[in-house]
């Protein structure tokens, strides 16, 4: 069976030779750095799940600290005439690759029901998505390999200049997942709740709605993820005072109040693989720039959800 | 009232723009150590909730791919097809990618497209080379595209996948309200999701058309 393990041995695989070729790369005075740095997040995924807490802890400290003095700078990519040229021979065959890894994801998870090996699924059932993307990666590489004309070290030399234009900003979602746990383990969310229910006075319905979409808003803002307000606003305010005081649907409160929460999501830096990760991939000079676009679409959602939700949620 | 301190760093640090990284971690340590935990005990709290989030970090497996494509140039061949397409514009370019990432989100398919396989290879390529065919764009012009590009894609995803019964966010409502005694079909809670999907829709497919509008007076304006 291929299980999430495996997946993150290919992945820790990739991350050290990106920190072996940063390491010969001399062209930055970081290239020390930089290659620590990899190198350890590389650890982190082949032999993560057998460290013990506290060096997994130690490294993910080490790894913020070597962050935090700077890493190395992207090298060059190839000339806009290499590209060019490689464009004009490979033609239309380059979007088989590109295409191939939407395909693969979408026929892997539906197929993994039916995909056995001996009796036991092919893939570990409770991480189809994540196994069939990491299958779609290498097909599309050997796809890559057979129909265009490439340098054979491309995958690893360009891949390795597109993760270092991320930089950082490649683990700070990790993080902040771990964050959220750290939260939940101090009773964050219940303190938060309680200041809320107490600052306002509930003296109608309307106030109720309002409260809970834009304090489901406000709390994913904060902690960057809907999932972990829904839980601590849902318990604060919309169960007791929307459906227990004044009646009304737990289907359409909960419903529309996650929803509400996602319109918080596009608002913050906290939710980095939406909004800081991509700015990076994009290499906009700009670290909120995404945010910045979505702020108008998500304050007109959230006002949407919230009349949705004081004009449906009472009727039944 | 002790544990908020940790939100409070993370608000002052994203304000100072300190770099997120080591604000998140000093924001842990102190939130563990508030809620009465030995720093020993956070550390090892941080460390096993780290490795346990390692998912999060097998979307970069598709970076080599994304690399050899584009040192195989097909940014160049994607800007070669749209400019010989007199029809396609930017605005239409990201309208339709809208329509596609809530279509296949909300039937689950939420891994199919995302920031790394599919905005920064084809969409937004596609989307620059559909204004570069008047002419060359400003620095300022392709960074805006970009930014829109990857906002499409994050409404589309959100908007999109609380359509589907057994998405993360629904079997979570679900969950939450039969523990609280509420026990209800996931079916009634993603048809709910359906009227914000609609007007998402609408509401950010009305800003794309305006920026299109946006970019072409800046069109006209340019000497």
């Amino acid at each position: 069976m291929i299980t999430l393990e495996h997946v993150y041995i290919l992945t820790g695989a990739m991350f050290a030779v990106f920190a072996i070729g940063r390491a010969r790369d001399r062209s930055s005075p970081r290239q020390w750095r930089s290659a620590a740095f990899w190198a350890l997040y590389a650890l982190s995924f082949l032999i993560g799940s057998r460290l013990p807490d506290f060096a997994n802890g130690v490294l993910l400290l080490t790894l913020v600290i070597l962050a935090s003095c700077g890493l190395a700078e992207p090298s060059q990519a190839a000339s806009l005439a290499t590209r060019k040229a490689a464009a004009t021979t490979n033609g239309n065959r380059l979007f088989v690759p590109a295409l191939a890894i939407p395909v693969v994801v979408l026929v892997g998870t539906l197929a993994a029901q039916r995909l056995s090996i001996g009796g036991s699924a092919l893939f570990e059932p409770a991480h189809v998505t994540l196994i069939a993307l990491a299958v779609a990666v290498l097909v599309a590489l050997a796809l890559g390999f057979l129909l265009l004309e490439v340098p054979p070290s491309a995958p690893l030399r360009e891949g390795r200049r597109l993760m270092e234009a991320v930089g950082w900003a490649a683990v700070l979602p990790q993080i902040l997942a771990s964050l959220g746990a750290l939260f939940a383990a101090a009773g964050v969310g219940a303190v938060v709740g309680r200041l809320v229910t107490a600052a306002i006075p509930m003296t109608s319905g309307s106030i109720a709605v309002v409260t809970y979409t834009f304090g489901m808003a406000l709390f994913t803002v904060v902690m960057g993820n809907a999932f972990a307000a829904f839980p601590v606003m849902t318990a604060a305010i919309g169960l007791p005072l929307i459906v227990g005081r004044f009646g009304g649907d737990p289907v359409v409160m909960a419903s529309l109040g996650m929803l509400s929460g996602f319109c918080g999501t596009l608002m913050t830096p906290m939710a980095a693989n939406f909004n800081i990760v991509p700015a990076a991939l994009l290499e906009l000079p700009d670290r909120n720039a995404v945010i910045k676009v979505q702020i108008p679409t998500a304050l007109v959602l959230l006002a949407a959800n919230t009349v949705l939700m004081a004009v449906c949620v009472f009727r039944r | 009232m002790l544990v908020l301190s940790g939100v409070l760093i993370v608000i002052l640090g994203f304000a100072l723009r300190l770099n997120p990284l080591a604000v998140v971690a000093v924001a842990g340590l102190v939130t563990g150590v508030a809620g009465g935990a030995t720093p020993t005990g956070v550390i090892e709290e941080f460390g096993r909730a780290f490795t346990t989030n390692r998912y999060v970090g097998i979307v970069w497996l598709v970076l080599p791919v994304i690399g050899l494509l584009e040192r195989a140039g097909l940014r160049e061949r994607v800007q070669d097809l749209i400019t010989a397409l007199q029809s396609i514009t930017t605005a239409r370019v990201l309208l339709g990618y809208l329509f596609l990432r809530q279509l296949t989100a909300s039937i689950g398919m939420t891994a199919l497209f995302g920031h790394a396989q599919m905005v920064r290879p084809l969409i937004a390529p596609m989307a620059e080379a559909a204004e570069e065919r008047y002419g060359p764009i400003t620095a300022a012009t392709r960074m805006e595209i970009r930014a829109y590009a990857a906002a499409t894609d994050n409404i589309g995803l959100f908007f999109g996948e609380d359509a589907f019964i057994a998405i993360g966010s629904v079997l979570l409502m679900q969950a939450f309200l039969e523990q609280s005694g509420y026990t209800v079909p996931a079916l009634k809670l993603a048809l709910w999701a359906l009227p914000t999907a609609a007007i998402a829709f609408l509401v950010h497919g009305t800003r794309l058309l305006v920026l299109g509008r946006r970019l072409q007076s800046r069109r006209a304006l340019a000497p």
